[in-house]
């Protein structure tokens, strides 16, 4: 997978390094390495529900978390897990603006194996950055 | 690099008293004031580099008053460390979510029963699969209320009053509850739809990671002050204890996430302050933002306490069918509820003048002394109890606060702190086989992830041994008595 968990990172919490070829392959990546901190196998989910994502800010990181924000909303205000597909990145005048479309199903206990509880997506260590072969994120996570 | 600043701020720490420790203010520039760090050698030798790194940067906030102090289990956090206290200026000083954390009212519940371990010794597994049962816990899990709008809104002003008045609680708890169980000036308006959306549905979870339920034993050679722990309803050997840590769940963090994207843009350009670390995002306490935050934080305070006095609820209801008996009838009252992340407005002395301050908590915990306003009935005579959990396998204390404690406008330590990474858990552990040793020990667990029990052995922690004997060494707290586990539910 395209992201690796990270050691240097405050104790009580996780971090990770996500990445892709493309800013949209980065986000997607971080997207999953959010997912895969409470739900073990992705193929356990099924794609029975959607709904579209439009988040913007004015820089790229924040505009990384706050799609990521999208995931730990979904899994408490609807008890949905969703991963992130579609994810489109574009400068809009000042704002970096992010569309994508979350996809999942509701949390069952019987068929997803459940790990932590990502509880907020933290400003800690947060970066997007451009690297040789692509697009580089740090995210830490509060669990 | 945070570390290495970090590590040459180590170099400048100097001894003030035997468990105290200051970095003085000229030790990097923006300091307002010195940084303090109760501890034990030990312990101050144990601490990241990264915990020296951010208390001289909470040292900067604009309107701190006295030092930016850290407790003995202090560890590496955003922002502040886990640990960290600021007493600020509420006219010239700043309200920082960092302060307070995302888990705004993470505390500690503990309730005593006239149970002795005899009488549950053979049941273990039955009692702990019946509270593995009934109250929920893990990522989605959902509360047993079915709340409305309106109703969540209220239970964000009032609290565990709410839940009292439904019926899932006794007059008597809001009594031995930290802030009488409601903050007064919570307001739902400033806290946003995400964030009303997110926690609706988790009134009386547990949630997951270091949160969890304990029943815990009290043997007569744990008890240091037979006295106070019978003021405190300690009064038999060997008794039974139930203790919980869980906070304001997604609710409480949606709070603390959307007030610091908040104030970030706005801190440079709106309110002059420039501070070295994103995670310090804060607003003067008397802007209109300050003010809107603390009264959206004060509904994460009320909420947490709900979810605490609905969970209790639920604990009286299993112990209640599994004895047949009462839970009145059982014992089953509240020792008290202690809040370690909140910031709360204060009487305190400084420099021979009394002040108000707003006091910020992060990962610490009030400790009032005896004969202090806010303890309340017989416990005045003793001091403000006070819970620091430990690790599943170590075990938890009660404590009172002291009246040396002044010097940390009277706060104490709040667990025993992590020393390794999650990451670095779940490689060195492994959770079914954690769970088989602990069973062989006498503890018996329920989990609803095994990669969290493996996060949460015991060895990834601090020994909460040394973390109270720092406290008591440095005046803030006194033990009162020690709990071993028995049976744990984690999340």
């Amino acid at each position: 997978m395209p992201f690796e968990f990270l050691d240097e990172v405050p104790t009580a919490d996780v971090g990770f390094r996500a990445w892709g070829v493309t800013l949209e392959e980065c986000f997607e990546s971080a997207a999953a390495a959010t997912l895969a901190m409470m739900l073990e196998n992705r193929a356990d989910l099924q794609p029975r529900e959607r709904r579209p994502l439009h988040v913007q800010a004015e820089s790229l990181d924040l505009a990384l978390l706050r799609l990521l924000e999208e995931i730990v909303f979904y899994k408490d205000a609807e008890n949905l897990f969703v991963g992130i597909d579609a994810v489109n990145v574009g400068r809009h005048g000042e704002q970096w603006e992010v569309t994508a479309i979350a996809v999942g199903e509701h949390i069952d206990a019987a068929r997803h194996h459940l790990l932590g509880d990502v509880k907020a997506v933290t400003l800690h260590q947060l970066g997007v950055r451009q690297t040789e072969t692509g697009w580089e994120a740090t995210v830490v996570l509060d669990v | 690099m945070a570390e290495s600043t970090g590590a040459r701020l180590r170099q400048r720490i100097t001894q003030v008293d035997e468990a105290v420790w200051e970095i003085p203010s000229s030790a990097k520039p923006g300091m307002r004031v010195p940084a303090r760090l109760f501890a034990t050698r030990a312990l101050l030798d144990q601490m990241d580099d990264a915990v020296f790194e951010q208390i001289t940067n909470v040292a900067m906030l604009p309107g701190i008053v006295g030092q930016a102090i850290c407790m003995p289990d202090g560890h590496w956090g955003y922002g502040f460390p886990i640990g960290g206290l600021a007493a600020m200026d509420p006219d010239t000083g700043v309200i920082s979510p960092g302060g307070i954390g995302f888990d705004i009212n993470c505390g500690m519940r503990l309730v005593r029963t006239n149970l002795v371990f005899d009488e549950i010794r053979d049941r273990i597994p039955e009692l702990v699969d019946a509270l593995y049962q009934r109250v929920p816990a893990g990522v989605g899990a959902r509360g047993l209320l079915k709340l409305t709008d309106d109703q969540f809104r209220d239970i964000a002003m009032r609290g565990a009053h709410w839940c009292v008045e439904q019926g899932y609680g006794w007059p008597e708890d809001l009594e031995h509850t930290e802030e009488r169980g409601a903050i007064a000036g919570a307001d739902p308006e400033r806290v946003s739809p995400r964030a009303l959306d997110r926690g609706r549905s988790q009134v009386g979870t547990l949630g997951s990671g270091n949160h969890y339920l304990e029943i815990q034993v009290v043997r007569p050679e744990s008890v240091y002050d037979a006295g106070a722990a019978e003021v405190m309803g300690l009064d038999r050997p060997n008794q039974v204890v139930i203790m919980f840590h869980c906070g304001s769940r997604g609710f409480g963090h949606q709070i603390a996430s959307d007030y610091i994207q908040a104030f970030l843009p706005l801190m440079e350009r709106k309110f002059g302050i420039k501070l070295p670390d994103r995670d310090l995002a804060c607003a003067p306490f008397q802007s209109s933002e300050g003010q809107a935050y603390f009264a959206a934080m004060k509904c994460g305070i009320n909420m947490s306490f709900a979810n605490r006095q609905m969970i209790l609820h639920c604990i009286r209801e299993v112990f209640a069918d599994q004895f047949g008996r009462d839970p009145h009838d059982l014992g089953m009252d509240m020792v008290y509820d202690v809040s370690h992340n909140t910031a709360k407005l204060e009487e305190h002395d400084v420099g021979g003048r009394r002040r108000r301050l707003l006091v910020h908590r992060k990962g610490a915990t009030r400790a009032f002394a005896a004969g202090m306003p806010d303890v309340p009935g017989r416990l005045r005579e003793i001091g403000q109890p006070v819970i620091i959990g430990g690790s599943m396998e170590s075990g938890s204390y009660l404590l009172c606060g002291t009246a040396s404690g002044r010097q940390a406008f009277f706060t104490t330590a709040h667990g025993s702190g992590r020393t390794m990474s999650r990451k670095q858990a779940r490689k060195q552990f492994h959770g079914r086989r954690l769970e088989q040793d602990l069973k062989q020990r006498g503890i018996y667990v329920r989990t609803v992830s095994y990669a969290g029990l493996a996060e949460e052995a015991g060895a990834a922690y601090k020994d909460i041994d040394a973390v109270v004997a720092a406290t008591q060494r440095a005046g803030l707290s006194t033990p009162v008595a020690r709990f071993v586990p028995v049976g744990n539910v984690k999340g």
